[in-house]
């Protein structure tokens, strides 16, 4: 496959993350925090951010460890332990140096970078950047769009949330209940992308 | 088969070695914040070493803020000028400042790292609140579910406070509470006595601090506090005074009255205490020692419902309906309250209507 194919490959599949593959929305991954962090959508946003760059640069990090370090040594089932081990390194990495230097992002976004340490869309990216054998560059790709789909999808969320906290809804749904129809109606309304593009 | 699991294992440590060894490299490099200067009110300094909270930071210089909640961001005490270095105000932050505490740069010192010079502000009397040790000498019982404790100071050996203000005190880890916690309690001894002080204590149900207070404490038991805080005192006019206080309120208005008593002051001075039942009524012999020390004083003990066969010769009702049937007008007085969020509303409410000033009623309110 020669380069230009495989840039526009990348940026089908990012396309595809964002909208028919959802990880959020397709893939229920990330839940969690999409339920805990989206009642207002500053700090929606921040958390969204982080999400974005961390999912990014740990899908690049782990390509390299899967593709350097376990294929070679046919280690390919440690796969999961290297990548929890190199998601956490690089969460706990990038909380220390953007404290240290840039204080105003880190109020942003700092906060929730612990958080994501544990977020399964995190590892859920690594994982189906291996099942689906994407080259570098498509998972750059990916690994974006996957980061792109999550921001909007708790955006969008938080935006709805926001809107109904002014609502009368019925003892029972507050709180999570309410926000799970949400969540089950967007995914809904995410399938009406699958007709616009296949890439997987 | 053996040489593959070794092999497996080694790649699998080295990688998270390696990894280790990276994040360890960062903390030193990175995360390092050297020595910062902390600028005191514009003339004290001191070095520290940098990455903690300036809460933290300031107790090991022994400067003791006010803090209930430890240094979690959930009680709002500890708020403090910072006015230069300190970053960004933090979403932590925004609950407990308002728009004027945010334009005079007042911070919560527990959620501000220590990163760089930084330039504070500390009221002065905070430079006074030292931590001290002492030996739980005496414990009184006052009522039913009401204790005096006399605590003799032993580090340091003394300790000035106004008349009116509290101390924290320590509650170690006991039974099935592990972490240690603080209470503010008012002092409620004769300030004359340096070298100990007394407070009175109402049991709370299932409170961390009293119950260890009353089932943990003896007599002999090493005790320790810091303090004084607060800015519940007398003021310096001589405008007629009304004491408002019900249960454990009593403190610091015990100690005020002390105060007079020692300085001779000539206000005229009415203490209204409530109590439900003539049963929960103390230190009365106390209070008439001080109507006839102070010419000008008198105790008023109101007794909600007297107990059936118990001859009760004073005021019945809430406190307020005795200070409505007692004092005609309150334009010119000064009123001091000191009781539950309940009783200290209340009052506030009926000396208004009695014409009193709301800035000439200071209370001190314990929920």
């Amino acid at each position: 496959m020669n380069f230009g194919s495989e840039i526009s490959e990348a940026f089908i599949v990012c396309i595809a993350a964002i909208f028919t593959q959802n990880i959020l929305l397709a893939y229920f991954l990330g839940l969690c925090p999409f339920l805990g962090v989206s009642r207002e959508i500053r700090a929606a946003f921040g958390l969204g951010l982080a999400v974005i760059f961390v999912m990014t640069a740990t899908t690049l990090l782990n390509w390299l460890a899967y593709h350097y370090v376990l294929v070679p040594l046919q280690l390919e089932f440690f796969r999961f332990i290297l990548f929890i081990i190199i998601i956490a390194a690089f969460v706990q990495l990038t909380e220390m140096v953007i404290e240290r230097y840039s204080p105003l992002l880190y109020q942003s976004l700092g906060v929730f970078l612990p958080l994501i340490t544990v977020n399964c869309a995190i590892l859920g990216a690594s994982l189906f950047m291996v099942i689906r054998d994407y080259s570098f560059i498509v998972t750059i790709g990916y690994g974006l769009g996957s980061g792109i789909g999550w921001f909007l999808a708790i955006i969008a969320m938080a935006g709805i949330r926001q809107r109904l906290a002014n609502d009368r809804i019925p003892r029972g749904l507050q709180g999570p209940g309410i926000a799970l129809i949400i969540a089950g109606l967007m995914a809904l309304a995410f399938t009406g992308f699958t007709g616009v593009l296949q890439g997987q | 088969m053996f040489s593959s699991i070794l092999i497996t294992v080694v790649i699998v440590s080295s990688l998270s070695a390696g990894l280790a060894a990276i994040l360890v490299v960062c903390q030193l490099l990175v995360a390092n914040y050297g020595t910062c200067q902390i600028t005191i009110n514009g003339e004290k300094e001191i070095s520290v070493q940098g990455g903690e909270s300036l809460l933290a930071v300031l107790s090991a210089q022994k400067i003791f803020i006010p803090s209930a909640c430890g240094g979690r961001g959930t009680c709002g005490l500890c708020k403090l000028k910072v006015l230069e270095g300190a970053g960004p105000l933090l979403p932590t932050e925004e609950p407990y400042l308002d728009s004027e505490e945010r334009k005079n740069q007042v911070r919560l010192s527990c959620q501000v790292k220590v990163r760089n010079d930084l330039q504070i502000e500390i009221p002065p009397e905070l430079f006074a609140i030292r931590e001290y040790t002492c030996r739980c000498a005496e414990i009184l019982d006052l009522t039913h579910d009401i204790k005096q404790f006399r605590l003799e100071l032993h580090e340091p050996a003394a300790m000035e406070y106004i008349p009116g203000q509290y101390v924290q005190l320590r509650t170690p880890p006991y039974a099935g509470q592990k972490e240690e916690v603080y209470r503010a309690y008012s002092i409620s001894s004769d300030p004359a006595q340096k070298n100990s002080i007394e407070l009175i204590i109402r049991l709370v149900p299932k409170g961390i601090c009293t119950t260890w207070c009353f089932q943990h404490l003896n007599v002999g038991d090493t005790v320790r506090f810091n303090g004084p805080f607060g800015d519940f005192h007398l003021s310096d006019t001589d405008k007629p005074i009304l004491f408002i206080a019900g249960g454990s309120g009593m403190a610091p208005i015990k100690c005020m009255l002390h105060h007079m008593k020692n300085t001779g002051n000539p206000r005229q001075a009415t203490y209204f205490f409530g109590a439900n039942q003539v049963r929960e009524l103390f230190l009365t012999d106390q209070m008439h020692e001080f109507e006839s020390a102070l010419p000008r004083f008198r105790f008023v003990p109101v007794v909600a419902r007297p107990e059936e066969g118990k001859a009760w010769q004073g005021q019945t009702g809430l406190v307020t309906d005795a200070v409505r049937r007692e004092i005609s007008n309150a334009a010119e007085c000064e009123a001091y309250l000191c009781g539950s969020p309940g009783m200290i509303d209340a009052s506030i409410k009926v000396l208004q209507e009695l014409g009193m000033n709301r800035e000439h009623i200071y209370f001190d309110k314990f929920g």
